[in-house]
């Protein structure tokens, strides 16, 4: 007897690939596991305003780089404007430009964004230690006591940040603080303290993402290095962290906008959440890298809505199999009810059983008088398949006559296997009588159903399609059960004289 | 009314289901390559032939659709024929006539049937309607079989026959298969027919079954089933030994009658025998086929695999 040995690691090697696609297609290619999922995602509109000078324009506004967020969409309406969207290492920037604009401008940038679950930002190179900054005479020894204070009670960039940001938001500040207040802003205040003891830090500026929120500005945050990570702080409220749906816009330090030939320049946004299928999302973002793409959805729209059918057809055959041998049930012909139940997704089930027990039963009748005719097997069979023909067009053309939309979709059922079914029926009724035919052909409409109900399912034919990986499962699954040499579990049944004591 | 039994129960006493028939025993012990010996009813009767196994005569064959109008005149020294694909599989296409009067043909229930029908089943059996994966077939008319009187009593209307399992040459299992009212004449035991199993040693009785389902009486004639006893036993158990070596399958089920005249016949091989023969013999067959696969490799005769399997496989 030959080692299995190689048909397992066949089978184990196809269920990993399996696994492997699977999860790949899952995380990494974000496509949704469940049909219908819905996913957040927020559109923001950047405005930007300014009055001409009469003088050649040139606009540069920074664009959003997030790690939380993902860009989905992005563009830019600017009538009459050339647009540049530069990307260099100190981040990307839209830069519109007009050689003579005159009056009121408006210049539009629209970004959809999706939330990532990221919500560190890792630094991809170590920063360079900032210079020390000079303070003014009259706040050199207020300054100078401030840190030294915050460095002794701390052990790190980070927790040297976390007491500076404590000692400037106090109840009840020192006066050495309320003195720097004078004259710097929290922000930078707390920025040159950090930069004092070489600590790298930098203001970014963020959009707080609200729904449905209008001539929103940006607000300022400092992000503190820290162990290859950027920490984000607010010194004016003292708090700590990433508040929830913070947009980071501008994280080089640069201006968010620049603009030279205008004046009155400001930029404001305006929020709107939109809630979408997760599926488009994953396909879009496919479409953003089509480098990696692997998938279906470039076929054509003709060849994809083929392949949503044919790649059914590997269910359909699982639970054939499934029933065949592992339950144990008979069918007439053996792929045969996989091809009903393929019809039945076109005409829905109910109407698809009325309507091929109608063509069967019609075609039965019409065959008891061909077998009267004592014709050669071929000629009949080629007779039968006229005439389903004919049944179907008729069974249309009434059923059109009626209203009876559901009457129409008889048409997707194969004619050449009914009329094969009603060959084997017909003979079957011959042979054995019509108990066996309502048997035999209830037994095939039963497996049919349970093949349609599987591959009807949402969630499978969502797999079938949008993951490639089930296929090879399924494959691995077949082959297994193609060695299973156990009971099949009507044999539990017809067996059961032979379960009683061993004689 | 679901009454199922636990897999376990079953292992236990040795019951061969059908994936386990399939993969370990027809995949493994039944080439290929000889299918033919069993699947072609033609060469299977040549082949006998050739060992001088006895088999049902034959009066003729039908291989075109133009000699079908030949089949009245082929059979016209004859009181009865049967024609059957040669590649026909589960007693399908079998039509057997029992009388001719007049050039009228009749079947055992007595009903007539006309020539024009008699053609058409004839074409059928020519197109392949009936032979496994409808390939195209030739029709054999062969003698009627004038069946013992010995069985009188246990058949309704049918010829009862007697299969014997043969694995590797032993005969492990047998079953006399009766013809009852429901199966109609036929003796297949899916159709209705009785099926008794019988002991390898003696050709008697032991348990009998229908449906599926154990019954000691003859549904129609009432007859005690398990007081049969099969004459000419000894031979027709040498005649299934020797078919393990005209067939080259180790997995092996034989199909036999016992004709008034000419004795045991050789009626047909089959490749794929059924599970049914466990339920007869109310018993496993899997501790038996173990008990020859134990024996390893061997030198046995058909006559020597005959009596080892008389003394081990009785009872």
């Amino acid at each position: 007897m030959h080692s299995k040995k190689p048909f397992y690691i066949l089978v184990l090697l196809l269920l990993i690939t399996a696994l492997a696609t699977t999860a790949y297609r899952g995380i990494e290619q974000k496509v949704p596991f469940f049909p219908g999922e819905q996913q957040q995602s927020w559109s923001v509109d950047a405005k930007v305003h300014f009055l001409a000078t009469d003088q050649a324009a040139e606009v540069s506004l920074s664009l959003p780089a997030d790690p939380a967020f993902e860009i989905l969409v992005e563009n830019a309406i600017s009538p009459g404007y050339g647009l540049n969207i530069a990307d260099n290492k100190e981040g990307r920037r839209a830069v519109w430009s007009k050689r003579s604009p005159t009056g009121s401008q408006d210049l539009y940038y629209r970004v959809t964004l999706i939330p990532t679950g990221i919500d560190t930002v890792s630094a991809e190179q170590l920063p360079q230690t900032p210079k020390v900054p000079t303070w003014p005479a009259g706040e050199k020894i207020a300054a100078a006591s401030l840190i030294d204070k915050a460095w002794s009670e701390s052990a790190s960039n980070l927790s040297y940040a976390q007491q500076l940001n404590k000692d400037i938001n106090q109840a009840e500040r020192s006066q050495n603080v309320e003195l720097l207040l004078n004259e710097n802003s929290p922000q930078e205040l707390f920025l040159r303290l950090l930069h004092s003891k070489g600590v790298p830090a930098h203001i970014v500026s963020a959009l707080q993402l609200e729904d449905q929120r209008r001539r929103q500005q940006l607000v300022s945050y400092i992000e503190v290095y820290h162990d290859g990570q950027w920490h984000l702080f607010n010194p004016q409220d003292g708090t700590q962290g990433r508040p929830a749906n913070l947009l980071l816009w501008e994280r080089s330090g640069k201006s968010v906008l620049d603009v030279t030939g205008g004046k009155n320049s400001q930029v404001s946004f305006s929020i709107l959440q939109e809630t979408r299928s997760a599926m488009t999302t994953a396909m879009e973002l496919l479409d953003n890298n089509a480098s990696q793409g692997f998938s279906l959805y470039q076929l054509p729209l003709e060849e994809q809505s083929l392949f949503k059918g044919i790649l059914l057809i590997p269910i359909g055959v699982l639970v054939v199999v499934f029933l065949r041998v592992i339950i144990g049930l008979k069918t007439s012909g053996t792929f045969m009810p996989v091809l009903i139940a393929l019809a039945f997704i076109q005409t829905t089930l109910l109407t698809g059983l009325i309507g091929f027990t109608l063509v069967v039963a019609f075609g039965l009748m019409i065959r008891s008088y061909l077998s009267q005719l004592n014709l050669l097997l071929i000629s009949r069979i080629s007779a039968v398949i006229i005439v389903v023909i004919a049944i179907i067009v008729g069974f249309t053309l009434l059923s059109y006559k009626f209203g009876l939309s559901e009457g129409l979709t008889i048409t997707f059922f194969p004619m050449i296997i009914l009329a094969w079914t009603i060959e084997r029926m017909s003979i079957l009724w011959e042979e054995e009588g019509p108990k066996e035919v309502f048997l035999q052909g209830g037994g095939s409409l039963f497996v049919a159903t349970l093949a349609y109900l599987a591959m009807s399912a949402d969630w499978i034919q969502h797999w079938v399609f949008n993951f490639l990986g089930i296929h090879l499962f399924i494959l691995a699954l077949v082959l297994l059960m193609g060695q299973y040499t156990g009971y099949r579990l009507l044999e539990l049944r017809r067996f059961t004289p032979l379960a009683g004591e061993a004689r | 009314m679901l009454k199922f039994s636990r897999p376990a129960a079953l292992r236990m006493n040795g019951v061969l289901g059908m994936n386990k028939r399939n993969i370990d025993y027809i995949g493994r012990y039944n080439p290929r390559k000889f299918y033919k010996h069993v699947d072609d009813k033609l060469i299977t009767k040549q082949l006998a032939l050739e060992n001088d196994i006895a088999v049902p005569a034959l009066i003729g064959v039908v291989r075109e659709q133009h000699e079908i109008n030949n089949i009245p005149a082929m059979v016209v020294d004859e009181t009865g024929f049967v024609i059957k694909p040669a590649k026909g599989s589960g007693g399908k296409g079998i039509l057997v006539i029992t009388d001719i009067k007049d050039g009228r043909f009749y079947k055992p229930n007595g009903q007539e049937i006309t020539a024009d029908e008699m053609y058409r089943h004839t074409s059928n059996v020519l197109s392949g309607l009936f032979s496994l994966g409808g390939n195209p077939d030739v029709a054999i008319v062969e003698g009627l079989i004038q069946f013992d009187p010995v069985f009188d009593g246990y058949s309704y209307e049918g010829v009862p026959d007697i299969r014997l399992i043969v694995y590797k040459g032993f005969p492990v299992m047998g079953m006399l298969r009766l013809s009852t009212a429901a199966s109609d004449g036929k003796a297949n035991l899916h159709q209705g027919a009785v099926g008794v199993g019988l002991d390898i040693g003696t050709g008697k009785g032991l348990h009998a079954v229908q449906f599926d389902k154990p019954i000691t009486l003859h549904p129609d004639t009432q007859k005690k089933l398990i007081d049969i006893q099969v004459p000419h036993w000894e031979f027709l158990l040498h005649t299934a030994s020797r078919a393990y070596e005209i067939s080259q399958m180790g997995y092996l089920g034989t199909d036999m009658v016992l004709d008034k005249l000419r004795g045991p016949l050789l009626l047909e091989l089959n490749a794929r025998p059924g599970l049914a023969i466990q339920i007869a013999n109310g018993r496993g067959i899997l501790p038996r086929l173990h008990q020859v696969d134990r024996l390893g490799h061997h030198t046995m005769t058909a006559d020597e695999r005959v009596t080892y399997a008389k003394t081990h496989f009785s009872g």
